[in-house]
Parts: C-alpha cells; sequence; structure tokens
C-alpha cells in the first residue's frame, strides 16, 4: 500500500506533461540537423586550412623564366639571374633549376619529343622570399631588367587571388547552408510547438485563464524545446565529432583529401551545437508560443 | 455580444453587481450564461458595450494586464477543466504557483482546504481516477485557493446527485459569507428554488432579474 500524501513533502510538478509522443520523432530530427551542421562546419574548418597552406606556400616562392639573349648561353643566363636575384633584399634564395626541370614542364605541352635540346627553352628559376617583407615581382623585375636580362617574374600572384577566391566562396556556400540548416531546425521546433500548443491546449487554456502571463506559458514551451534541441544538439554534435574522427585516424593528417586536411582540433568546432540548437529552439518556440497564445 | 460573424449571444444586458453578493444567472440552454461568464472572467471581449470590473473598463483594458485581473477571479469552468497529468494537490495549487508564490508559504493551505472540501484523503490522486462530485470539489478547490474577490461557477452541479449538490451550494454560501462575490450560471432550479439569492434569468440573450425564489436563509 502505498504511504500517505505528505503536503511537505509536496514538490510541484511540471505543468506540462513530461512526456510527448512527439519528442522522439522531434528529437531525431533536430540531431540530423545538428549532424550536417557540424559536419559543414568541420568541412569549412578542413578547406579554409587547406587554402590557407596552398596561399602561405604560394607567398612565400616566385619563380623567374629566363631566355638567353645575344651569345649568351640559357643556363648562364638563369645563374646570372639567380645571382641577380640573391642580392635582392626580400629574396632569401635563388636558384637555377636544372634544364630537365624545364623539360619536365614543358613535356606534357610538346608531348614526347626525342631531343628537347634544339629547341629554345627557357631556363626556370626559384625564388624563396622573406615570410615578413617579401620582395615584390616589381622590385625582382627590376633588379632582372638591371643586368639586362630577359626575364618574367611569376609571383603566384594570380594563384592565390584564385586560391583566395575560392576560399571566400566555399566560407559563404558553407555559411549559407549552416544558415539554411538552422532555419530549417528553427522551421521543425516552430512547427512541433505549434503540434505541442494544439495538443495541450488545455494546459495552456487553465494557465491562460488562471492568471498566467503569455511570458509563463511560452517558457513552458521555450525551456521544453530547448532542452530536446540541447539533447539534439549534444547527439548530432557527437555523431559529427565522431565521424570527423574517424576520417582523421583513417586519412591520416589528411583527412579526407588532402583538399580537406581534418586537426584534432577542428572536433571542437562542434562543441557549441547544443547550445547553439537550444537557442535557436528557444527563440523559435517563444516567438511561436506567444503567437498563439495572443490568439486565444 | 457575438462570436466571431455568429448571431447575436448577449444583446441587451445590463447589470451591477454589488461587492459580496451572490447572485444565480438561470435561463434555458443557449441564452447565454456562458458566455455571460465568459465576459466577466475575462475569456471574451464584448463586441459593443463595457464591462467593469474592480473599478476598471475590462472591455478596452490592454492583453497585458488582463492576467493581473484574472487572478483576483476564480472560476469553476462548466467542463472543470482539470489537468489530467497533475495531483489533486497540484491543481489547486496552481493559480497560486501562477501568482508566482512559493510553495512553503501555501503547501499547508492547499493541504487544509482539500481536506475542508472532502478531497484530504485523495490529495495526490490525479483527476480521471476521481469521482464526479469528486473532480468537481477539486475544481471548486482550484477556483478558492488564491481567495478570489469574484466567483464564477458554470453549472457547477450538473454532474452530482441532490446530494452533493446540496454540499457545493453550501460551501459557495461558507464563501460568499467570507467576502467572495459569487456567481452561479445553473439550470438547476432545485437548488435555485431552496435559495433566497437574487437571480438573473437570461433568455434569448436578454437579461431579466427575478427575485430571490427561495425562502430566506
Amino acid at each position: 500500500m502505498s504511504e500517505p500524501f505528505d503536503p511537505a513533502r509536496w514538490r510541484p510538478a511540471s505543468f506540462l506533461p513530461e512526456e510527448d509522443a512527439r519528442d522522439p520523432a522531434l528529437l531525431f530530427v533536430v540531431a540530423v540537423l545538428c549532424f550536417l551542421a557540424c559536419l559543414t562546419a568541420l568541412g569549412v574548418i578542413a578547406g579554409n586550412r587547406a587554402a590557407q597552406g596552398w596561399a602561405s606556400q604560394l607567398t612565400g616562392e616566385a619563380t623567374v623564366i629566363v631566355r638567353a639573349r645575344g651569345g649568351e648561353t640559357p643556363d648562364a643566363a638563369a645563374a646570372r639571374a639567380a645571382e641577380t636575384l640573391a642580392g635582392v633584399p626580400g629574396v632569401t634564395e635563388a636558384r637555377a633549376l636544372e634544364k630537365e626541370k624545364a623539360y619536365e614542364l614543358i613535356r606534357p605541352w610538346l608531348g614526347d619529343v626525342a631531343d628537347l635540346d634544339d629547341l629554345p627553352v627557357p631556363r626556370l628559376v626559384a625564388v624563396g622570399l622573406d615570410d615578413k617583407a617579401p620582395a615584390t615581382a616589381a622590385t625582382l623585375d627590376k633588379a632582372l631588367k638591371g643586368q639586362g636580362l630577359d626575364a618574367v617574374v611569376d609571383d603566384h600572384s594570380v594563384w592565390i587571388k584564385d586560391i583566395r577566391h575560392a576560399a571566400g566562396v566555399v566560407r559563404w556556400t558553407a555559411g549559407t547552408l549552416l544558415a539554411l540548416i538552422a532555419g530549417a531546425a528553427a522551421a521543425v521546433v516552430a512547427y512541433a510547438t505549434r503540434a505541442g500548443l494544439a495538443a495541450r491546449r488545455d494546459v495552456v487554456e487553465v494557465l491562460h485563464l488562471t492568471g498566467a502571463e503569455d511570458s509563463q506559458i511560452a517558457n513552458l514551451f521555450e525551456l521544453r524545446f530547448a532542452r530536446i534541441a540541447a539533447l539534439s544538439g549534444a547527439a548530432g554534435a557527437l555523431g559529427a565529432a565522431v565521424l570527423g574522427a574517424v576520417l582523421r585516424l583513417v586519412g591520416g593528417g589528411q583527412g579526407i583529401t588532402p583538399a580537406l586536411p581534418i586537426a584534432w582540433v577542428d572536433l571542437l568546432a562542434v562543441l557549441p551545437c547544443p547550445i547553439l540548437a537550444a537557442l535557436v529552439a528557444a527563440v523559435a518556440a517563444r516567438i511561436t508560443a506567444r503567437r498563439l497564445i495572443q490568439r486565444l | 455580444m457575438r462570436y466571431g460573424r455568429g448571431p447575436e449571444v448577449l444583446s441587451d444586458v445590463s447589470l451591477s453587481l454589488p461587492r459580496g453578493s451572490f447572485h444565480f444567472v438561470t435561463g434555458p440552454s443557449g441564452a447565454g450564461k456562458s458566455s455571460l461568464l465568459k465576459l466577466i472572467y475575462l475569456a471574451s471581449r464584448p463586441s459593443s458595450g463595457s464591462v467593469r470590473l474592480f473599478g476598471e473598463d475590462v472591455a478596452a483594458m490592454p492583453a497585458r494586464d488582463l492576467p493581473r485581473t484574472r487572478r483576483r477571479i476564480g472560476v469553476v469552468f462548466q467542463d472543470l477543466l482539470l489537468l489530467d497529468h497533475l495531483s489533486a494537490f497540484d491543481n489547486t495549487a496552481l493559480p497560486l504557483r501562477i501568482a508566482g508564490h512559493k510553495a512553503s508559504e501555501y503547501r499547508n493551505d492547499v493541504a487544509e482546504l482539500l481536506t475542508w472540501v472532502g478531497l484530504g484523503a485523495r490529495m495526490d490522486a490525479l483527476p480521471p481516477t476521481l469521482a464526479g462530485g469528486e473532480k468537481q470539489r477539486l475544481a471548486i478547490a482550484r477556483a478558492v485557493v488564491n481567495r478570489p474577490e469574484i466567483l464564477l461557477a458554470d453549472e457547477p452541479t450538473g454532474n452530482v446527485d441532490h446530494e452533493m449538490a446540496l454540499r457545493i451550494y453550501r460551501l459557495f454560501v461558507e464563501l460568499n459569507r467570507l467576502g467572495t462575490t459569487i456567481i452561479i450560471a445553473t439550470h438547476d432550479q432545485d437548488l435555485v428554488a431552496r435559495s433566497a439569492r437574487p437571480v438573473l434569468h437570461l433568455d434569448k440573450g436578454r437579461l431579466r432579474p427575478l427575485p430571490p425564489q427561495g425562502p430566506a436563509e
């Protein structure tokens, strides 16, 4: 037989029923959305790192194409260019590449030509630039012209611009995706709030007529859906972190592909997900609940 | 007053109830009894005219100010509107919690009130497990727990036997003696006939005051 009711030990029960048959479905949908959002965030971080890596590699070097002039041999012109460039402030290293290197670069366009020595193939000079105060293409060009060399300086600025542009596109695309996913999560929560309010109209009506402020009633739904979204967010974030960890382990430092190098520290990016999901859900639930209550 | 674009449910209603009075509202089904109570407990607003409560025109009151006024009114709804997932104790404590009181301030009062209405042994029972009369008394307990200045009851004896109806009526008389203004909408002519309380008779949306039907109490 149960113990008699003791008012001294009574604790107020929740105004809303603790369980709702729709909760598991909502939890699953929001968890999937959070999982996708976290994966997108991880992809952006990895893509950004890849873009930065490529840009920094290209920023630290330049390539000079040297053509022989007059009676000078291509090798002699390249050696003179390397010597000239080595003395330019902002240049850490200038090295004339062997003719085979130049041949390797143009062979894909010329095919398997037996003897390239007959062609006037220009020589290449690889220039290492100072990270902090790199020499500009104009400075290098001026130094070469000053020595009477026929040379073209490529500081990779076109490529760097393209990479930065591509990284920017990736960031904007990911940002749009994240906004869409957050919007979808908010819409799902708003729909669930609407359904929850409709299903609990009796509770809402009693609270309303007993003198509850609109904000008191909205708070109930806000807290409920924030809690569900936080749980879903945690589940989605955990799933994305596990997948990220697996990709890191399988792919080593290169992650999924060299284009998306995942670092362990990147996995921390999923941490804010439960809080953000709870915030989105709370705001969506509050707005929806208040609108519906005002129509009572 | 009308609902949406429907016909007028109350058209010629003008009344003034003194503080501490006790009135019955009678009339056939569809006469507008529940609509009149809804106007008073602020569930509806009149499509024209005014409703003054506690010296204020509540018909023109901004929605954000209505909860403050609603907390001064206790209502026994026709369909009771008990929350099935809450115990009798939680249902009764509801208005006090909404008003922001701490549990320590009211838990003894709630227990006493439930004992007074005969539910002392059913405090932790959920409404679906209560009998009709018990539910009715629980709804009354919830309506009076915060000592409202006005108590409205819509067919409070509709689902109970004669003996229980008299017990509930005595409960209202007792509350009225303590200063609460009571308005009871009822079909129960027997109850009205036994009472020495004035009657507001509604028919086709029009109000007609009637003298007390029963002998002096």
